[in-house]
């Protein structure tokens, strides 16, 4: 950006610097995203309403060209990077403010794989969206899924994989939850790379997420069937 | 043998060096070399090698339909045809392509699998996961298949992001060749990982067009 088109953020209204937030989230700018949440909270936005309208609602637009093939990787990447930034901020002021908590999840990359960006990725949009989500790293075994699903009273069950080597474990996972006769306590969500619609049906998942927002799109309609059959 | 450039072979693959004959090889643009020398070794005349774009390699989700496209405009003008690809990233979409069109493909997982040999890459892989390989093309070509597409040219602090789980480079080479091992080395360097040269051959490939070339 050159000197004359400088933006100062803290002159913008509200509706301005949110619009200006989704452009910086866009194009990664960590420290600008930092500003922008900072000069929000300044001006008593609540800490939810910072994170649903400017971050999210800017990494809906990231998420959306990602999908359509404008944006790539590296722009997620430095896009997930900018709202990371912002989150930092946000996350023990959303557990001091008591925002409304959606769901939970525990995601993970299965055995013998080292792939995180994706679950990664799916575990900032999902706490994005109001989930609280454990996140247990790559090259979990099936016991780490069950005894995290456990510990944290999980409502979803995420699996990611990236190699083709590696996404049959998924299955492993399942088949060893329906022996323990946990399978059914969980919603079991699975994603990466190399997986498909058809994949997904054939392990016995409940849902197969092409990408992050697709994973909290499901989340959402799962967690809202659930309550609605609690309620029934 | 032909003179091909790899930017060629990534970009546009390589068309049959014949429109006829016995076997047709539809084969991924990383492979071209390997595939040509082995043709060459062998004196595999019978065989004719055709490439989708080697970028594909980065972009699976291509493959299977790209495969259809040559498998359906060829059939015809070949009494046999061999796909040169293993699984690829594609999810076992191209094993049932394949299934589909009735013809036969490479067994495994990818490239690095069966020039390991499938099964010995099964039990390193017990061990390696934290490994990143390289073959030749990929070592020649690293810029185009990693650097570039992964926003490092760009982002380099994205390096971490992508290799931090990554402890090692494995350049499994095809050929004795000292300067791609240099640039191999070079190449584990910029991703800030330790380096392996590891010298598998053709592996696999070779066996499985050797039981092509005699049907």
């Amino acid at each position: 950006m050159s000197d004359e088109q400088e933006i100062i953020l803290s002159e913008l209204n509200d509706e301005e610097l949110v619009e200006q937030m989704f452009d910086d989230l866009y194009d990664g700018m960590k420290e600008e995203i930092e500003e922008g949440v900072n000069i929000l909270l300044e001006r008593g936005w609540e800490p939810y309403r910072i994170l649903t309208e400017a971050l999210v609602g800017g990494m809906t637009i990231v998420g959306a060209d990602f999908r359509d093939g404008i944006l790539f990787v590296p722009e997620v990447l430095l896009a997930a990077g900018a709202m990371k930034g912002g989150m930092a901020i946000l996350k023990p002021l959303l557990a001091e403010t008591g925002a409304p908590r959606v769901g939970k999840m525990v995601i993970g990359t299965v055995k013998g794989d080292i792939h995180d960006i994706g679950q990664n990725l799916v575990t900032m949009m999902m706490e994005g969206a109001g989930f609280e989500v454990m996140n247990i790293g790559i090259n979990n075994p099936v016991e780490n899924y069950i005894d995290a699903a456990k510990e944290f009273d999980a409502d979803i069950v995420g699996m990611s994989a990236l190699l083709t080597t590696t996404m049959p474990y998924m299955k492993i996972v399942i088949d060893s939850m329906v022996e323990k006769g946990i399978r059914d306590d969980y919603v079991i969500m699975v994603g990466g790379a190399p997986l498909n619609e058809e994949f997904g049906k054939a392990i016995g998942a409940d849902a197969y997420c092409r990408d992050a927002a697709v994973a909290v799109e499901m989340a959402k309609d799962f967690m809202g069937r659930k309550h609605n059959s609690l309620s029934a | 043998m032909t003179q091909i450039s790899d930017t060629d072979l990534t970009q546009g693959g390589l068309a049959p060096e014949a429109n006829a004959g016995r076997i047709l090889l539809i084969a991924c643009g990383a492979l071209a070399r390997e595939i040509l020398a082995l043709k060459e070794q062998n004196g595999w005349d019978h065989m004719v090698l055709t490439c989708l774009p080697a970028i594909y390699h980065i972009q699976p989700q291509k493959i299977p339909d790209a495969v259809k496209t040559v498998v359906k405009e060829r059939r015809d003008q070949f009494d046999q045809i061999f796909v040169v690809y293993a699984d690829c990233g594609t999810g076992g979409l191209l094993q049932n392509t394949c299934a589909e069109l009735g013809v036969e493909m490479v067994a495994g997982p990818h490239c690095y699998s069966f020039y390991e040999g499938n099964d010995r890459f099964a039990e390193l892989a017990e061990h390696e996961f934290t490994s990143f390989y390289l073959t030749d093309f990929l070592v020649r070509q690293f810029d185009a298949f990693v650097w570039k597409p992964m926003g490092l040219d760009r982002h380099p602090e994205l390096r971490d992001m992508y290799f931090g789980n990554y402890e090692k480079l494995i350049y499994q080479a095809q050929t004795n060749d000292p300067a791609l091992v240099e640039k191999a080395r070079d190449c584990a360097d910029r991703l800030g990982l330790a380096f392996e040269h590891r010298f598998t051959g053709y592996g696999d490939l070779e066996d499985a067009l050797k039981a092509v070339a005699a049907d």
